[in-house]
């Protein structure tokens, strides 16, 4: 590129791989009074170089019409790939930080609003579905069953089984102090029903089935299965919710008494091996020690833990935006979501039932 | 005679050990429309990810420029991808994206422009597939033929010195087919672009094809220009211009 007589000289390559150095030269050279712009020893030009040309002229406060020299190679791909006079959409800036909290509130009152929805229709298909199969694929409550249930056994076994060895050991080191040793089967047996079976197995199955719903409708949602379900007049909340509904009502009690019984069998191994309890004694402390309400009230809270678990699934499922990336963002917040609010729903339990 | 631009022989790809493609070889000449023909199933999107290296041959050669690819590194390879668009089947833009950046992420990749420079080199790449009004749009808010449309505005964003197309016609209305043909060829002829098509729309192929490729069950049945093409005592090739299915 060459200045002289108030005109601007370029000549070879205008492309991607020259506009580069050339709008740092231009740069330097802006201020000078420029009039025209020659093109006609230009040999090769590309849209990054008709880009180039369009930003001069702007920058100079040029007309193309009669500040151009081009040659024919110019002139054609000027035509093409000129920007000038092209309407385009404004692009969107990024909003700046109130306008963002202000559009976080309407997003989480509108979520709210979503969610009731979503609970509502649940249940009601839910509670049709029980005497109404229609619009559920065969056998998806049977294959569900085997997903959320007795695939998950093993892992519920095996955590229970650790927890109430570690629970049982623990507390045994503090009771032997006080020769105190039958208070174990106490604390194992209390703890477990009320409180460690039932929470221990609702986090595995939100880490299992929570995300595995919530990344199966979310797939489902952004490759367009959803909309192809609807427009065969299929319910998609009847046809992929309902059946891991009743799958996971069906399923939490069995795994919760699993877990429970385990965990407890966990304290026995302790309180015979670590605190020389006979095992006879210990069952029957516990037989002493539990009442028929505590052992509802652990089994009766898991239930709204389960369907906790379906619904935040679902929702965060039915709500994905984006694609890969979408379905990863909502797996990870269902699962963090129904942690939060089995553990709340927890609580709430704990106050109504022993405040 | 012109030397080509892309050259394979004797590729053979597998999924598993089911032979996909058996001993392709074939070459794409510069500044020419290839069209890949073949049956559903026979391995034409299969050979292209594997000139692409998006699938890894089993054995043969493809160079691209000139050079040998498949047994380039990476990084000399990216080189080689950063000259060449590709369309996808459908379309495949990052839906977590808006058009605009999809379009933006070859050009902030591999140049160095500045970002006044890029928004106008997008601005008129939309304006060629007609969706500067989609600008700010993400790819679940356009329709198929939109999509396909952004997804070409990117494979072209850095003028590449080779376009492959998969099925860009497919699902579009005739009108939309043949303003996309007409791209296609002005590329070609502004920015003597070489490109590869795949395609079944036999009024498309009519439109732009220089040379014809035909593939049957993982072979290759045909090379040829499209004249010879439609000469051939080749059966499934002269079915096909006859009657214009498989």
């Amino acid at each position: 590129m060459e200045y002289r007589e108030q005109s601007l000289f370029f000549d070879g390559e205008l492309t991607k791989h020259t506009v580069p150095a050339l709008s740092y030269n231009f740069a330097q050279v802006k201020n000078q009074l420029i009039v025209t712009l020659d093109l006609r020893m230009v040999t090769k030009i590309d849209s990054a170089g008709i880009a180039f040309i369009d930003e001069m002229l702007l920058q100079l406060d040029l007309e193309p019409g009669n500040s151009l020299y081009m040659n024919e190679i110019v002139k054609t791909a000027y035509n093409t790939f000129t920007s000038v006079g092209i309407k385009q959409a404004k692009i969107v800036v990024k909003e700046d930080h109130f306008t963002r909290l202000g559009s976080a509130f309407i997003i989480f009152l509108n979520s709210i609003k979503d969610g009731i929805s979503l609970i509502a229709d649940i249940s009601y298909w839910s509670f049709v579905g029980i005497f109404n199969k229609k619009g559920q694929r065969k056998g998806s409550v049977i294959q569900q069953a085997l997903f959320i249930g007795v695939d998950a056994l093993g892992i519920i076994a095996l955590l229970s089984m650790i927890l109430g060895l570690i629970l049982a050991l623990q507390s045994a080191a503090q009771l032997r102090q006080f020769g105190a040793n039958i208070f174990v089967a106490d604390l194992m047996g209390v703890s477990m029903v009320t409180e460690m079976g039932p929470i221990l197995t609702a986090i595995i199955l939100a880490g299992r089935s929570g995300s595995s719903i919530a990344s199966e409708i979310a797939t489902m949602k952004v490759t367009e299965e959803i909309d192809a379900l609807k427009m065969m007049a299929i319910n998609p909340i009847r046809y992929i919710v309902v059946p891991k509904f009743h799958a996971i009502t069906i399923c939490i009690p069995l795994l919760v008494t699993a877990s429970t019984l385990i965990g407890i069998f966990g304290g026995l191994i302790i309180a015979v091996t670590y605190l020389e309890l006979s095992a006879t004694v210990f069952v029957n402390r516990i037989f002493e020690v539990l009442t028929f309400r505590d052992a509802i009230i652990g089994l009766g809270k898991s239930y709204f833990f389960a369907w906790v678990i379906v619904i935040i699934g679902s929702y965060y499922g039915f709500n994905v935006k984006g694609g890969a990336e979408g379905v990863g963002k909502v797996t990870t917040q269902a699962v963090v979501a129904s942690i939060f609010w089995v553990i709340i729903l927890d609580a709430i339990n704990s106050l109504i039932f022993y405040f | 005679m012109k030397k080509p631009i892309i050259s394979v022989k004797n590729l053979v790809a597998k999924y598993g050990e089911e032979i996909i493609l058996d001993k392709i070889s074939m070459d794409i000449f510069p500044q020419e429309v290839t069209v890949i023909l073949g049956g559903s199933g026979c391995g034409k999107t299969t050979l292209i990810k594997n000139i692409l290296k998006l699938y890894n041959p089993y054995s043969g050669s493809v160079k691209i420029f000139d050079e040998e690819v498949t047994t380039m590194d990476e990084q000399e390879f990216d080189d080689i991808l950063s000259k060449i668009g590709m369309l996808f089947q459908n379309g495949a833009l990052l839906n977590s994206l808006s058009i605009y950046d999809n379009v933006a992420i070859p050009l902030e990749q591999h140049t160095a422009l500045p970002k006044k420079i890029i928004d106008k080199m997008i601005k008129v790449k939309l304006d060629l597939v007609n969706l500067s009004h989609a600008v700010n749009m993400i790819p679940s808010e356009l329709s198929g033929g939109m999509k396909k449309r952004a997804a070409l505005a990117r494979a072209i964003a850095l003028d590449p010195d080779i376009l492959i197309c998969d099925e860009p016609s497919a699902g579009l209305d005739p009108l939309t087919s043949a303003n996309l043909d007409e791209l296609i060829l002005k590329l070609k002829d502004l920015l003597n672009m070489t490109i590869v098509i795949v395609t079944h729309e036999l009024a498309s192929i009519h439109r732009i094809a220089d040379r014809i490729i035909f593939l049957d069950n993982g072979k290759l049945l045909f090379s040829g220009t499209l004249e010879e093409a439609k000469q051939t005592d080749i059966v499934e090739v002269r079915t096909f211009f006859e009657v214009g299915t498989f």
